[in-house]
Parts: structure tokens; sequence; C-alpha cells
């Protein structure tokens, strides 16, 4: 059987730290799971999770964890390298990998036959990249330490859940407030 | 490296930019040049839509970031500059060589070149165009800006600045 994303994004909300969620159902999820002052909620600009989050795990201690999708990483590839090149142990990027672009009508990314999310983030440069398929590989990998990429494999199911209900604004003082409190 | 472009670098730091992205030009080589023997903390990006992600991070973090780009970059970062950094206000300056101004020896640059003017009123950013040393201060003044309004602030710099 298997995993879904909810179970992925479920996982991740579980732990200590600050999440970036790419826009669309993943965010919808993960608010559904848990609304945290710790979760930033993308609304827009597709493929920019991981370089949002790398920026946040450069200038601060707190563990950041990235929910990426297949589609919007193959949108910024770039993003590996320089993931690879600068990323500091705090940061954790999970693509979570369905091989469809869920959000506009499963039509399907280059994942789905082609495409090697795992091996182009190890030939992009970066050491501890992992292959996972059920939430017991997933566990095992989040404790190897970062700079950490996780390819987590689902299938295409979305949780019905409706949009976040939150304006930009709030989420992001919100998110920068709870920022400045764990650094503190 | 030129006076100018030490210039330019003291008046980032002395505005309290305090992170950078960029993605290089070769007017910009001088500039970066001098942003490496500040402590400003500098990412090397592939893509200038990704130093806006990047830039939003760090923003969210606490920094004061600045963009140093060719203002061919501007069309490649379009959708995050007003998805995520205008939606959700984030304070970001942008750097911005001018490429394909009256200066332009490449015809391929001259398109852009006209349009970016245009496009900058189109998209709301504020900017100035500086063309003489002494109108480097603008950058103070914009950056200033655009972390008390939390929004996008722009500085052309033209190629005379270098001729």
């Amino acid at each position: 059987m298997a995993m879904k994303r909810i179970d992925v994004i479920r996982e991740i909300s579980k732990r200590k730290g600050l999440i970036i969620c790419n826009l669309g159902f993943p965010s919808r999820e993960l608010y559904s799971i848990k609304d945290k002052n710790t979760n930033f909620y993308m609304l827009g600009s597709m493929g920019m999770a991981s370089s949002i989050g790398l920026g946040v795990a450069l200038c601060q201690k707190e563990k950041v964890y990235i929910i990426e999708g297949d589609g919007s990483i193959l949108m910024n590839l770039g993003s590996l390298a320089t993931i690879a090149a600068y990323a500091t142990p705090n940061l954790n990027l999970i693509v979570v990998d369905n091989g469809v672009y869920g959000s506009t009508g499963k039509q399907p990314t280059h994942t789905a036959k082609v495409a090697d999310l795992k091996k182009i983030a190890k030939g992009a440069g970066n050491k501890k990249v992992f292959e996972v398929k059920s939430i017991e590989q997933l566990k095992e990998a989040l404790e190897q330490g970062g700079p950490l990429i996780i390819v987590a494999k689902v299938n295409q199911e979305s949780k019905k859940v409706p949009e976040v209900p939150l304006e930009a604004e709030f989420i992001k003082k919100r998110f920068m407030n709870a920022i400045y409190e764990l650094n503190k | 490296m030129g006076e100018i472009d030490k210039e330019i670098v003291k008046f980032l730091v002395e505005s309290g930019i305090d992170f950078v992205c960029s993605v290089p030009c070769m007017l910009l080589k001088g500039i970066l040049e001098e942003i490496e023997k500040t402590n400003l903390r500098h990412v090397r990006v592939n893509r200038e839509e990704e130093g806006v992600g990047v830039c939003a991070g760090a923003y969210l973090a606490g920094k004061k970031p600045a963009l140093v780009i060719q203002n061919s970059g501007l069309g490649n970062s379009i959708n995050a500059l007003l998805s995520l950094t205008k939606f959700y206000r984030l304070g970001l300056f942008i750097l911005m060589s001018h490429r394909g101004d009256k200066y332009e020896k490449i015809k391929a640059q001259v398109p852009m070149g006209e349009a970016t003017p245009k496009l900058l009123k189109l998209l709301n950013i504020e900017y100035a165009k500086v063309t003489e040393p002494n109108q480097l201060f603008l950058i103070k003044n914009l950056v200033k800006k655009a972390f008390k309004e939390e929004d996008i602030k722009a500085v052309l710099l033209s190629r005379s600045l270098w001729l």
C-alpha cells in the first residue's frame, strides 16, 4: 500500500521546527492537520519553496523542513545545486513525488516516466539524499541529520480539504514572530 | 577594482543590507568582487527568480536582503516578485545593471533594456536610474524605503557609471 502525501506531511508536522510548504494541496493538507505559527503556507510563486527554505535556513538556527513537490522542484532545479553549495545542517528538503501536478488536474510530470529526483539531487552535489517509500523509511531518513534531501514517493491521492483561510500578511507576520522567538 | 564599485558596495552596507543574492553581469563584476570582501552574506544563485525566493526566506528570518542582478533577470523573476515578495509584503532591494540602453553594443540586450523601465512601472516597483556617481545616495534612500514599506525598490545602474 503506497504512502499518501498527507501521511508524509503529518510526519513532518509532528517535528519541532519551521515548515515552508508548497502551494496548493500540500499547504491545504498541512493546515488541515494542524495550523501552527511555525508553518509558512505558500499561496503563489510555484517553484520557490526550496529557495525560500534555503534563505530561512541560512539566516537563523532553527531546523527548517521544506515540503516541496516533484512538479515544482522541476521548475527550479538549479536550487538543488545552490543547496549543495550553501546549505547548513538545519536544512531538510522533502520532495513529495507523486508524478503528477496534483493541484492542477493530475497532468503527468517527468518523474512519472523518466526523471529521477534522487539522482538529480546527488548529481547537483548533495551528499545526503534518500528516496523513501514508507513512513518507517521516512522516519529513519529524517534522523540522518542535515543538510538532507528526501524524495518521498507517494500515490496521487489528495485529501479533500478546504483552502488555507489565512491572509498572506498574517501568515508572514506570525511566521516572522515565531522565528524571532525561537532564536532569541 | 574601480572606486565606483567600492562606493556602491559601501552604500549597500551603510544602508543596512546584510544579505545578498547575485547572478553575474559583466557590469557587476567589480561590485560582486567588492561584496566578497565585506561581511555580507552572499549567495550566488543560478537564476534571478531563485534569488527572489532565497531573499524572501532571508527576510522572513530577519535579514535585509538585496538582489544584485542584470536587468535581463527581471524578466526571469516577475511571477515570484509579484506572487511572493509583493503579495506577502516582504522587503527587497534590487540593484540592477541596465544593459540594452544607449551604450549597448550587443543587440540582443536592447529589447529587454528598453522594456525594463516600463516593466518596473507596470509592476509597481519604485526605482531610480543612476547614471552618475553623485546619484549613488539614491541607493540609501530606496533601501530604507524598501524595508520601511516592506516592498520592492530598485536601482538601475547605467553603463555610464563605468565609462
